[in-house]
């Protein structure tokens, strides 16, 4: 299991960073909500892999998995939440201000690089 | 011996406190202005007058205020025979340039800046020979170079002014910096930066591995502002000063920086091998370079400016000889260099005044018209040359004295010949100065009518030509102490016999001048001839050499930083990633790693095909991202199997929340590619593509390693507190839930507060859209979708309210439980969001606006309002922030559930949450009404045709 | 307990919300707010700097829960001083942004602008690392709404890069922290410098990692070779007062470093030992570098300023890997003058744009613009201050970082780099300089004086530049009180790597 885990975020993670490596705002944006998927899951694994010990209590449970990485990976979740939202709309209003959505600034549109 | 003044620290404030009034006294006008400026220096020169005599006893005053004692670095003043003598200088000299300054300059310069600049130097030149403390002087030696900038570049309009200005500022500050290692290094091998304590430690200094290095960087600071060969470069440049400038910079202060600290630093350096080497030989070369040149000088300041860099070049190296007598006449020199240098640039300015012209082509015969200044010029310049009954010739003597029995590299006679031929040079070229100007036949070609200035322009040169002739004539008497008592500040320790006279009976010296004095009439006579072989020989223009390569920096840096950061941040990206994977590796190789011993879950074969779909979406996502909608759907697929992987590994909470913000999350996008392209262009060659994959595989191979690597092995963790204290002291059974809002709660509080802002800045956002260029943009969109006839199928539209009542029962089911089962304010808050989305998308905005009971502003500040004063509410218990209390309640037909106080916080959770959401969707159903989306007001009684038109006229 | 040390966090982040959901319609009504919000945040971060000055370390438990198990705030000297920096600074910063009308340009500024404030407090007070990444994502939220605040086609492409970059970061940020807890199994700063030393040898190497892409993080937010290229960009499209109050951001990343590779990864640390220091100097190194070659080549003044910033952090970077009490105390001074001259330059590059018309801040001749003598003496002031030349604070932070670097083995490569780049520096500004405010006077002579100044039709209000120069006014205290200033500095660093005391503080001498 904890192989399929690992592989599986390597996966994401691969395909994340290949799309944020791309030169429109679009495929970067899919490459971060990748990222994100990614990164979560790697929170998560942090607190190791187990099988039906979730963390509520009851009389019965022998056992409970880390609660913690949980939710940490909760509040990263909601933060990223946030963070796309707001990275879609700059896309977006960029877009429709410039008329492209290329996400390179070339040193002549911008008169200076810097 | 010592004794501490309380003066001291004033007279070196003086300047600067003076330099306050002419800025304002200007207002009163010119004469006020410069006399607020006089009356400053005036004060600082009486105050030092009277500790003179304490000085001429043999005893040093000092003065010591702490500053940064940790660097120490403080505010110590000393006051010696060498400080005296330059003090004196500088507010004597100073004075007589103020007085010259008020008649030189013109109506339209603008005067109490002049002064303020002026007296803002005066005080760093004045800080410099005062200073006790190696810091301290290289703050004021720095100022110096930084004042000086103000002054040379003070004539705004002229280029030269400001070219001349920027180059003093590059050469004199690099030497400045370079001299901040030395004194560091210094202050290191001594172990104090007090000044005293560095030339009481002379032997181990000299001793020190760090000597050369020391050596060099100091001088490195001492040649640039004392114009020495090769940096002699940037003194004539900075003659686009007003001549008052120039006068003050070249004859008594800035260029004299120089030479002090060689003088003060004497005992600390001097007498080395290297020393001698370098600091004898560098003067030596820059007394003849410099003679040379000014020889063939045509501009009266450029000649004198030359004259000065060959003088400063024979100090030099009377320093350089390294004997307590060469000491003795270079300080001298350096008295008599003060009185004639100043007063003849007084004099050029005034021929440049009158004449309208400094060009000594264009003068000649100037003695009938204006013989006041023709006399002081030619004492003074007489006395350059070094003639008998001018204070010149006496220090030139004593120079040949020291050269004539000087070996260089057991070479006996090439110092004393080069220095004759430097002592013929200056004859030659001060006799110039008076034959080429003043002498010669009338002419009626002058620019201007030559005629004699008004006293107050004349009074100072006059002043400083008598001193000439009474040192020339009584030295003994009149120079004499202040020259022992200096001398014997450098050298450290009392002059044995120092006896200053005319007459030294016949020497070699004598010769010496005898040939100079012949030799220098000659050239003179055959000037002609001389200069056409010099305009004829190629000389290295420093200038142009010097602009060449600042432009070529700048041309060259410009092209690094622009292409360095040419905006690509895919490039940047790319670095990132990079640097991060193979630190990383490093990182990881350089420690030690035991393999960990966990025992491994089994791999049921529903789990094998979940992680099957997971990786074939994402490498289609992959491919396929040029189509957008694919891609989201696909991204949407990734998020569901992410979402069943957390339910099979026991994170219930985290499959719900994974879940409901995929929805919302889709949905935003979804909305936003409406008016986005619908496809991304093939743009990046294959190359590029294969670089990025062997980058994207790399880090994902990396990452995989790393997570794979700690699954495996066993830890201790803090968690096992949170299960076993969430039911009791938090009072709830549903741990992950406790931790987010109890545990903590302080994440999740930033955590909406995060949602909150994305809300604000979304909404800010398309403000700034609407009322930007986009907005007409938009209004003549144009959807590239075909758009359904019908945009609200009356099915769904019945669906979703059907659904809305129940969507909000169970999200409020979902909150409540949310502290003993998977659940809470988040993942209710989503839930009503999604049910309101849809709301949204059968009904359209409109129609769910005008059933909006509530702002989404209003919502989002209420919830961080309630979350944050819930957090506060356990003050008043005495209890920090966010500390939780509960009860039980009983409320049929639910469940038995507990109201805690953390269920307050998780209602703001839930209120930001909704708010947030609908906020941002609210700011892009903005833009789709700007674009002419058709929203049907009355959702539920509309006829077809209707819509049909005005989708048609859209 | 005592609450005061939490105030710096709820204060702004219940002012906030009120701004924005009650007062978004009144611009009056939410700068009195704002700005009394801001005054308060002041008088409270001197309370807690003279608080800490007496040389404890307070704790504050949230939720009543003990560290580790609980988030802590912690408040000691560091902290305290990185308050006080942040809240004179906004403050200096907000009386700008209304006197010269920024705030009324866009939609909620206020609101973001305190929820800034919010999100760099809470990331100086507090002492648990995940808590540590949530106020780094308020932090740059905030700071994204307001780096693109106001709109404009070449602003959102930068804060569309902006954003990017550090969704990268805080990914990574993630990552380093999920590899820390797996393998110390605690979030809180003093118990993980506690764990961090008892882990057996062979945890070391997954440790290494976790410090090195935690530094990598941390380096992001500092702009430090090779992960800097965005700021300059980001910088120069921003909002005039936003860029002056990203001074303070860099330094949040330099602080989380001082602050983890001392306590956490301390070079007394097996695992990792003088690794964080080894690939730090060298960044910090060509960082300066960078810097300077950016300034000399800039065609624009507020590019220009961007690089000097770059250049800032380079030098201050170089004294934090150090990593000596006495290059700490250097560093400490030199951050607060780096802080204060960055928004100086920014401001006042405001203030000359709005001045120069079409020119804006292209460094080309043109017409003087009204003020000229005046914007002229504190462009003088700030280059000196920027370029670190006497007598302000810049030379004097200078003197400490060369004096600090004297004991260690790169001497040589430190002083030549810092003594090259700061003449380079002095001839970049030189040039900007005189072109901006001498050559102009070629254009119209009689400007040249000053009793006629070339005047612009519309009469320039008086706040902007009073605000502008008052970053200068801290700059002169700040030399001036150097004495007191330094030994502040130096218990800051003494107690910074007094560890053991840190601990107890946190978790009990337990």
């Amino acid at each position: 299991m904890e192989m399929l885990v690992a592989s599986a975020i390597g996966v994401l993670t691969a395909a994340g960073i290949y799309l944020i490596l791309r030169l429109r705002a679009f495929p970067v944006i899919l490459g971060t909500a990748m990222l994100s998927y990614a990164v979560n899951v790697f929170l998560f694994s942090t607190g190791r892999l187990a099988v039906n010990a979730p963390p509520i209590l009851t009389k019965t449970a022998e056992s409970y998995t880390d609660p913690l990485p949980q939710a940490l990976v909760l509040t990263a979740i909601v933060i990223s939440f946030g963070m796309t939202a707001v990275v879609v709309m700059i896309a977006l209003g960029a877009y429709l201000e410039t008329g492209t959505d290329k996400i390179d600034i070339a040193t002549d549109e911008e008169g200076d690089a810097a | 011996m010592d004794e501490t003044s309380s003066f001291l620290p004033l007279i070196a404030a003086m300047p600067f406190i003076g330099a306050l009034l002419p800025g304002l006294m200007i207002r009163a006008g010119r004469n006020v202005s410069a006399l607020s400026a006089g009356f400053a220096t005036l004060l600082a020169l009486i105050m030092l007058i009277l500790e003179a005599p304490a000085v001429m006893r043999g005893e040093v005053i000092r003065a010591d205020i702490d500053w940064m004692p940790l660097l120490g670095l403080n505010v110590s003043f000393f006051l010696d025979g060498l400080g005296l003598l330059f003090a004196l200088m500088i507010l004597g000299i100073g004075l007589l340039i103020i007085l010259y300054a008020r008649f030189y300059l013109s109506k339209s310069d603008p005067m109490g800046q002049f002064y303020t600049y002026l007296l803002l130097f005066q005080g760093a030149m004045l800080g410099i020979v005062l200073s006790n403390n190696v810091l301290l002087l290289l703050i004021f030696w720095e100022l110096t170079s930084l004042s000086s900038f103000l002054l040379i570049g003070y004539w705004k309009h002229l280029p030269e002014g400001r070219q001349g200005a920027r180059m003093a500022l590059a050469v004199t500050g690099m030497g400045g910096l370079a001299m901040i290692g030395g004194m560091l290094i210094l202050g290191d091998i001594a172990g104090s930066y007090d000044l005293t304590v560095i030339l009481a430690h002379g032997e181990a200094i000299k001793s020190s591995p760090m000597y050369m290095p020391a050596l060099i960087l100091i001088l490195l600071g001492a040649f640039t502002k004392s114009a020495q060969f090769p940096f002699h470069f940037w003194l004539p440049h900075a003659m686009a000063a007003p001549t008052p400038v120039s006068a003050y910079l070249h004859s008594a202060t800035m260029v004299k920086a120089g030479i002090f600290l060689m003088a003060r630093l004497w005992p600390a350096l001097a007498g080395t091998d290297a020393w001698f080497y370098i600091v004898g030989t560098t003067g030596l070369v820059t007394m003849l370079v410099g003679a040379s040149i000014a020889l063939f000088k045509d501009d009266l300041k450029a000649l004198l400016a030359y004259s000065t860099v060959s003088h400063l070049g024979l100090i030099t190296m009377l320093l350089g000889f390294g004997t307590k007598a060469a000491a003795v006449a270079a300080i001298f020199h350096i008295i008599n260099h003060v009185t004639f240098k100043a007063a003849l640039f007084m004099t050029a300015g005034i021929v440049d005044h009158s004449a309208h012209t400094r060009d000594i082509k264009r003068l000649g015969g100037l003695a009938a018209f204006m013989p006041i200044t023709a006399v002081i010029a030619t004492i003074s310049a007489l006395s350059m040359a070094g003639i008998p009954f001018l204070n010149g010739f006496l220090s030139k003597e004593m120079m040949l004295e020291e050269a004539a029995h000087t070996v260089w590299l057991g070479n006996h006679w090439v110092v004393p010949a080069l220095a004759t031929f430097g002592a013929l040079l200056s004859v030659a070229y001060s006799l110039r100065f008076i034959a080429h100007v003043f002498l010669g036949p009338k002419r009626d070609d002058y620019p201007a009518k030559p005629h004699d200035p008004e006293f107050g322009l004349w009074a100072a040169p006059a002043l400083l030509a008598t001193l000439v002739v009474l040192i020339g004539i009584f030295p003994q008497a009149i120079a004499a102490p202040l020259v022992a008592l200096t001398s014997g500040a450098v050298i450290g320790g009392e002059v044995s016999y120092l006896h200053l006279k005319l007459w030294h009976g016949v020497t070699p010296a004598l010769y010496m001048s005898i040939i100079a004095v012949g030799g220098g009439a000659m050239l003179l006579w055959q000037h002609k001839l001389l200069e056409r072989i010099w305009l004829a020989t190629p000389r290295p223009e420093a200038k142009r050499l010097f602009d060449l390569f600042v432009d070529g920096l700048v041309t060259v840096t410009r092209s690094i930083s622009e292409v360095l950061h040419n905006g690509a941040i895919s490039r940047y990206l790319a670095v990132f990633v990079l640097t991060t994977v193979s630190l990383g590796t490093i990182a990881f190789l350089g420690g030690a790693h035991g393999a960990g011993g966990r025992e491994l879950l089994s791999i049921p074969a529903p789990a094998f095909a979940a992680w099957g779909l997971l990786v074939v979406a994402a490498i289609s996502v992959v491919t396929v991202h040029r189509r957008r909608f694919l891609a989201l759907v696909l991204i949407g697929v990734i998020g569901l199997t992410v979402s069943l992987g957390f339910v099979y590994l026991s994170a219930p909470d985290l499959a719900m929340t994974q879940i409901s913000v995929e929805i919302v999350t889709i949905m935003l996008m979804l909305l936003a590619l409406n008016f986005l392209p619908k496809e991304t262009p093939k743009e990046s060659s294959v190359l590029r593509r294969s670089r990025d994959a062997i980058i994207a595989i790399a880090s994902g191979g990396a990452i995989a390693a790393l997570s794979y690597a700690f699954m495996t092995r066993d830890f201790s963790t803090i968690s096992t507190f949170h299960l076993d204290n969430s039911y009791t002291g938090g009072g709830g059974k549903n741990v992950v839930n406790v931790i987010l809002v109890d545990f903590r709660g302080f994440d999740t509080f930033g955590e909406i507060i995060v949602l909150g802002i994305a809300a604000l800045t979304i909404y800010a956002l398309m403000e700034a859209l609407l009322s930007g260029p986009a907005s007409r943009k938009l209004t003549t969109w144009v959807f590239d979708q075909p758009k359904s006839r019908d945009r609200h199928p009356l099915m769904m539209v019945v669906v979703t309210r059907a659904l809305m009542p129940i969507a909000i029962m169970v999200g409020v089911f979902v909150f409540l439980r949310g502290h003993n089962d998977p659940g809470g304010g988040f993942i209710a808050g989503l839930i009503i969001a999604i049910a309101l989305l849809m709301q949204y998308m059968a009904s359209g905005f409109v129609w769910a606006q005008e059933r909006q009971r509530m702002e989404y502003h209003t919502m989002i500040g209420l919830g961080v309002l309630i979350a944050g004063f819930t957090g506060i509410g356990s003050w008043f218990a005495g209890k920090p922030f966010l500390t939780s209390a509960f009860g039980y309640v009983t409320l049929p037909p639910l469940e038995k559930f507990e109201l805690a106080t953390a269920a307050l916080f998780d209602l703001g959770v839930f209120l930001t949450v909704v708010g947030a959401v609908m906020l941002a969707l609210y700011s892009l159903s903005r833009i789709a009404r700007r674009a002419g989306e058709t929203v049907n007001v009355e959702a539920m009684d509309y006829d077809p045709s209707e819509v049909q038109s005005t989708s048609e006229d859209t | 307990m005592n609450h005061w040390i939490i105030a710096p966090v709820i204060l702004p982040a219940l002012l906030a919300p009120v701004l924005a959901a009650v007062m978004r319609h009144d611009i009056v009504l939410s700068r009195v707010f704002s700005l009394a919000g801001t005054i308060a945040l002041v008088v409270i971060a001197l309370g807690l700097a003279s608080l800490a000055s007496s040389g404890g370390t307070f704790v504050y438990e949230l939720g009543n829960w003990p560290g580790p198990f609980g988030i802590v705030l912690v408040l000691d000297r560091l902290s305290a001083l990185m308050l006080l920096i942040t809240s004179v600074l906004a403050l200096i910063v907000l009386l700008y942004a209304i006197g010269s009308g920024w705030d009324k340009r866009g939609r909620h500024f206020h609101p973001l602008f305190q929820f800034q404030l919010m999100g760099v407090s809470g990331a100086f007070l507090t002492g648990d690392a995940f808590n540590l990444f949530v106020f780094f994502e308020v932090l740059l939220i905030a700071s994204y709404g307001l780096m693109i605040f106001g709109g404009g086609g070449m602003r959102l492409r930068a804060g569309l890069q902006y954003v990017v970059m550090n969704l990268a970061g805080s990914t990574l940020f993630l990552i380093a922290l999920g590899t820390l807890y797996a393998v110390t199994g605690t979030l809180n700063i003093a118990d993980l410098a506690v764990k961090v030393r008892e882990l057996p040898l062979e945890d070391a190497a997954l440790l290494r990692v976790a410090a090195m892409l935690l530094m990598i993080v941390f380096a992001v937010k500092a702009a430090l070779f090779p992960v800097q290229f965005w700021l300059p960009a980001t910088y120069t499209n921003a909002p005039a007062p936003v860029a002056a109050l990203f001074a303070i951001m860099t330094k949040v990343g330099a602080y989380a470093i001082l602050r983890f590779y001392t306590t956490v990864f301390g070079p007394d640390v097996d695992a990792t030992g003088s690794m964080p220091a080894d690939w730090l100097m060298p960044a910090a190194l060509i960082t300066l570098v960078l810097g300077v070659v950016g300034v000399l080549g800039a065609r624009r003044l507020v590019p220009l300023a961007s690089f000097a910033v770059l250049a800032s952090m380079g030098t201050l970077m170089i004294a934090i890997s150090l990593f000596t009490p006495q290059a700490t105390m250097a560093a400490l001074y030199y951050m607060v003058h780096s802080t204060f001259a960055a928004a100086a330059l920014f401001l006042l590059a405001d203030l000359i744009i709005s001045r120069r018309g079409d020119n804006a801040d292209w460094l080309k001749t043109a017409l003087p613009i009204s003020q000229n003598g005046l914007l002229a003496a504190l462009f003088f002031l700030v280059a000196i201050a920027v370029s670190g030349m006497p007598p302000l604070s810049g030379f004097l932070g200078k003197l400490l970082v060369l004096d600090a670097a004297q004991s260690s083995v790169d001497m040589a490569l430190i002083w030549a780099t810092i003594l090259v780049t700061s003449l380079v520096m002095v001839v970049g500004f030189a040039r900007a300089g005189s072109v901006l405010f001498w050559k102009s006077s070629t254009l119209k002579t009689e400007a040249a004086s000053e009793s006629s100044p070339y005047i612009e039709p519309i009469p320039t209000p008086v706040l902007p530049i009073i605000s502008a120069a008052a970053p200068i006014v801290v700059l002169i205290l700040l030399t001036v009180f150097a004495g007191p200033a330094t030994n502040y500095m130096q218990a800051t660093a003494t107690q910074l790597f007094d560890i053991s005391g840190y601990v107890n503080a946190v978790l009990g001498a337990n």
